[in-house]
């Protein structure tokens, strides 16, 4: 019984080593949301900006648009927010944001030092909306359609390889969609 | 030809480290002397081969030899001589190659320095030391060769990422390797230990100093990269638990375990089997944090190498080490006879507690570092948990750990008397109260934590310094006496007392600056000026400059409190022109209050510029802090107890040395 206590540190350590061996052999960062194909869920987001504008369900109907979910304690959120201004400006993309568990005064400060690419901002400081879109970490984007249903989403940062590769054309062959 | 003598010397090393690894080991098992010997010799030469590589790849970098891949990849003609120099290992190739030089320097420390060793010991330290140093120099000479030409040589370089181009930075990989590779000793130590199946006070002697030394220097790399990231990033925070920076984090809290506990070992011959495992884990996690960073398994603003044919061969490495020596850990550790009463309220019961909470801290930092990891095994993606994961676990465990810091080292061995200890500490308790109640009123209806903190620094402090007055007798003596006393004290007391002062200090300068930092983000023209914590900044212009590899915009402010000038402060933001990459240069007014903190941003269209003003409270005590801990380790390093070993421990050492218990 007693030997059998010294084994827990080797199989706690094969158990992990099993997951990082998973983890290498993966780079999907793309992974199934069981809101895939699904109407966007019910939420409705005070705005994170004085005088600026929320987020809720029914801001996403009518356009194709990117829901980007971020904070400011987030340093990949740091490292992709570039890509939003881009994104903004040159397809023409709304790209909406949900400000995930963060503070006020952080977020604003962290916008105003980057740069505010984002139409309108919803402030979840306590997950509300975050825990309707099955958030599991900041970054994430979701592409949504213009009948406001969910049609992707990827978790992490977006680079421009990612952006090229797959949010564009998906983006692309969406607004053709009736 | 030079990079090609450096990549032979390199294959020889490997060459060396694979004798090294078997024949010692064979020779301490067969009793035989020679073959014991060749260890000594061996790790002597290994070293010297891997310094030859080193020099040729720095060589390389010096006379910028574009027609080696790996310099024309990081380096760039127009750099300054220092970067140059620094580019060596600011990238993946050459840092594998420095942490496999320090490798190979601690193993000939040991060769040269532990004749006080049992032959039987130190052979097998040695071999374990060399099995290390296969996997690391087969894992270059196969995947990462730093000499590698590139046919047709580019006219210049592609230039460091210029966030590396600092001093601060040029030291900091070093530093922290010496600190990461240093507990490589103590693995060995205690791989070895298992094979030999004996752990005693002796070995306990032993390993301390070792571990002492990687200590230090962890200490020393993990402030060094914390206080780059506070001047060089512009944003001001000092800690963003980030996964490289847990990385190092992690054999840090291991690592001071360990270090306690092998006192616990030393004195009263127990905690044998856990002494080894956290020696196991500590370095264990060193080599984990080499993994998160070299495969870039996780986002990080640090991971320069993304490849996940390395990731591979570095998991294959962390099976065979880790998974190895826990395996022999199973096997061999329910063997080691424990000894000693352990009563809970004692010196051993602190250490103990000390490490309970210690590893506990460790297990919560390992959990936010590998739940994104986790979760997308799980079938999630690569996420950022985040300091408020951080702020709900790890800060609350520091609580009880520093509350029973002020207390334990005033208990003493075997039995102590808690009731008496905190007598001692009325002083402690008094200067607690004060504290508590003056932050409070200074800092009323800001976060009450910051007081709480700032209470819990001074209780430490107090507690240590009550401590260091029993000791020497200060108030019951002479004051001449006292002094008399304070000199006789041993290094190694002085060092105890020096690191927790420091820890006190780090404590305060965290919750200041995390609780307390005021900042402003503003607009501001030329002329106008601005008021944060009681001081007037005026900005008084921004002008172009030009730097060796860079230009640069300077914005000038003027610092006054009261109408009298405090300091100028210069605040950069630099584009450099080979990559075309910003970066910002904070000006930084350091005062023991704290720091006033200027960040120049874009130009707006009007003249104006965006400007960041902060005043951070106390943060210079974070690292004048860990300035003080190191220097504790480094005194109690010099002890001579730990340098050379007791005559009396030493002699009876080398008599059960000779016929272990197998």
């Amino acid at each position: 019984m007693k030997r059998a206590l010294f084994l827990i540190p080797l199989l706690f350590f094969l158990g992990l080593a099993g997951y990082l061996g998973f983890g290498l052999t993966r780079d999907a960062r793309v992974l199934p949301s069981t809101l895939i194909d699904k109407p966007a869920p019910d939420f409705d987001l005070p705005p994170l900006l004085p005088g600026g504008a929320g987020l809720k369900t029914a801001d996403l109907v009518g356009q194709v648009s990117l829901v980007n979910v971020f904070a400011s304690w987030c340093v990949p959120c740091r490292a992709e927010h570039p890509i939003w201004a881009k994104v903004a400006s040159e397809e023409k993309l709304p790209v909406y944001g949900i400000n995930w568990k963060d503070k006020q005064a952080q977020a604003t400060a962290w916008l105003k030092e980057l740069g505010n690419p984002y139409a309108r901002i919803g402030f979840d400081p306590d997950n509300k909306a975050g825990i309707e879109w099955g958030v599991y970490g900041a970054p994430e984007t979701y592409v949504v359609d213009r009948k406001g249903r969910i049609r992707f989403k990827y978790v992490g940062p977006v680079f421009e390889e990612t952006l090229d590769a797959t949010i564009l054309p998906l983006v692309r062959k969406l607004r053709e969609e009736k | 030809m030079i990079a090609e003598f450096g990549h032979f010397a390199l294959i020889l090393a490997l060459c060396v480290a694979v004798a090294q690894a078997i024949l010692p080991l064979a020779g301490a098992s067969r009793r035989d002397a020679g073959w014991m010997a060749a260890g000594n010799a061996a790790a002597v030469v290994q070293l010297a081969l891997i310094v030859a590589a080193f020099a040729a790849l720095t060589h390389a970098f010096v006379v910028s030899d574009f027609s080696v891949k790996l310099v024309a990849d990081n380096s760039h003609s127009l750099k300054p001589m220092i970067y140059k120099i620094s580019g060596v290992w600011g990238n993946h190739e050459g840092s594998m190659l420095l942490w496999v030089l320090i490798l190979a320097l601690f193993g000939a420390l040991i060769a040269l320095f532990g004749g006080n060793l049992p032959p039987t010991l130190r052979a097998r330290v040695l071999s374990v030391q060399a099995m290390i140093a296969v996997g690391f120099l087969l894992f270059m000479v196969t995947t990462s060769n730093p000499f590698e030409r590139l046919f047709p040589p580019p006219a210049d370089g592609n230039d460091l990422n210029p966030l590396l181009q600092d001093p601060g930075l040029a030291m900091h990989p070093p530093v922290l390797y010496a600190g990461y590779v240093g507990f490589s000793i103590a693995f060995s130590f205690a791989v070895a230990a298992l094979i030999e199946g004996r752990v005693d006070a002796a070995w306990a002697r032993w390993v301390r100093p070792w571990t002492l030394l990687a200590w230090s220097f962890l200490t020393a790399g993990i402030a060094l990269g914390s206080w780059w990231a506070y001047y060089e990033l512009g944003w001001g925070g000092f800690w963003y638990w980030d996964p490289v920076e847990n990385a190092s984090f992690m054999p840090w809290l291991v690592g001071t375990a360990l270090l306690h506990s092998a006192i616990v070992v030393e004195r009263r011959d127990a905690l044998k089997s856990w002494t080894i495992l956290l020696a196991i884990l500590t370095f264990s996690l060193s080599l984990i944090g080499t993994f998160l960073v070299r495969s870039g398994v996780l986002t990080s603003v640090h991971a320069f190498a993304t490849d996940p044919g390395r990731g591979v061969f570095i998991l294959a490495l962390l099976v065979i080490a880790i998974g190895g020596s826990l395996a022999l850990y199973a096997w061999r550790a329910p063997q080691l006879k424990g000894g000693g009463l352990f009563a809970p309220i004692s010196r051993e019961g602190a250490l103990l507690l000390n490490n309970l909470i210690l590893t506990t801290a460790a297990a919560t930092v390992f959990i936010g570092t590998l739940y994104p990891l986790v979760l997308e095994a799980a079938g999630g993606g690569k996420v950022s948990v985040g300091p408020p994961y951080y702020n709900a676990t790890f800060v609350p465990l520091m609580a009880p750990l520093v509350a029973a810091l002020g207390v334990g080292p005033l208990l003493a061995w075997k039995r102590g008397d808690l009731a008496a200890a905190l007598g001692r500490l009325k002083f402690a308790a008094a200067a607690v109260l004060v504290a508590l109640v003056v932050t409070g009123a200074m800092t009323w209806g800001r976060p009450v934590l910051g007081a709480v903190a700032i209470g819990a620094a001074i209780w430490l402090a107090a507690g240590v310094l009550s401590e260091l007055a029993g000791r020497i007798g200060l108030g019951t003596l002479t004051v001449g006496q006292s002094a008399a006393r304070a000199r006789g004290m041993p290094r190694s007391a002085w060092g105890m007392t020096l690191a927790h002062l420091g820890l006190a200090g780090v404590i305060a300068g965290a919750a200041g600056t995390a609780l307390w930092t005021e900042e402003k983000i503003l607009t501001m023209q030329p002329g106008q000026a601005a008021v944060i914590a009681g001081y007037d900044i005026r900005f008084e212009g921004a002008a172009e400059r030009r730097g060796p590899n860079y230009v640069s915009l300077v914005a000038t402010f003027q610092a006054s409190r009261g109408g009298a000038p405090v300091v100028r402060l210069e605040a950069e933001r630099r584009r450099y022109l080979v990559g075309g990459q910003d970066t910002t240069e904070a000006a930084i007014h350091t005062m023991a209050s704290g720091d006033l903190y200027a960040v120049v941003g874009e130009a707006q269209k009007d003249g104006g510029y965006v400007v960041r003003l902060y005043f951070k409270p106390l943060v210079v005590w974070i690292w004048a802090g860990a300035a003080v801990m190191v220097l504790g380790g480094l005194m109690s390093l010099s002890d001579r107890r730990l340098r050379i070993g007791a005559p009396a421990r030493r002699k009876s050492g080398m008599a059960t040395g000779a016929a272990p218990a197998e």
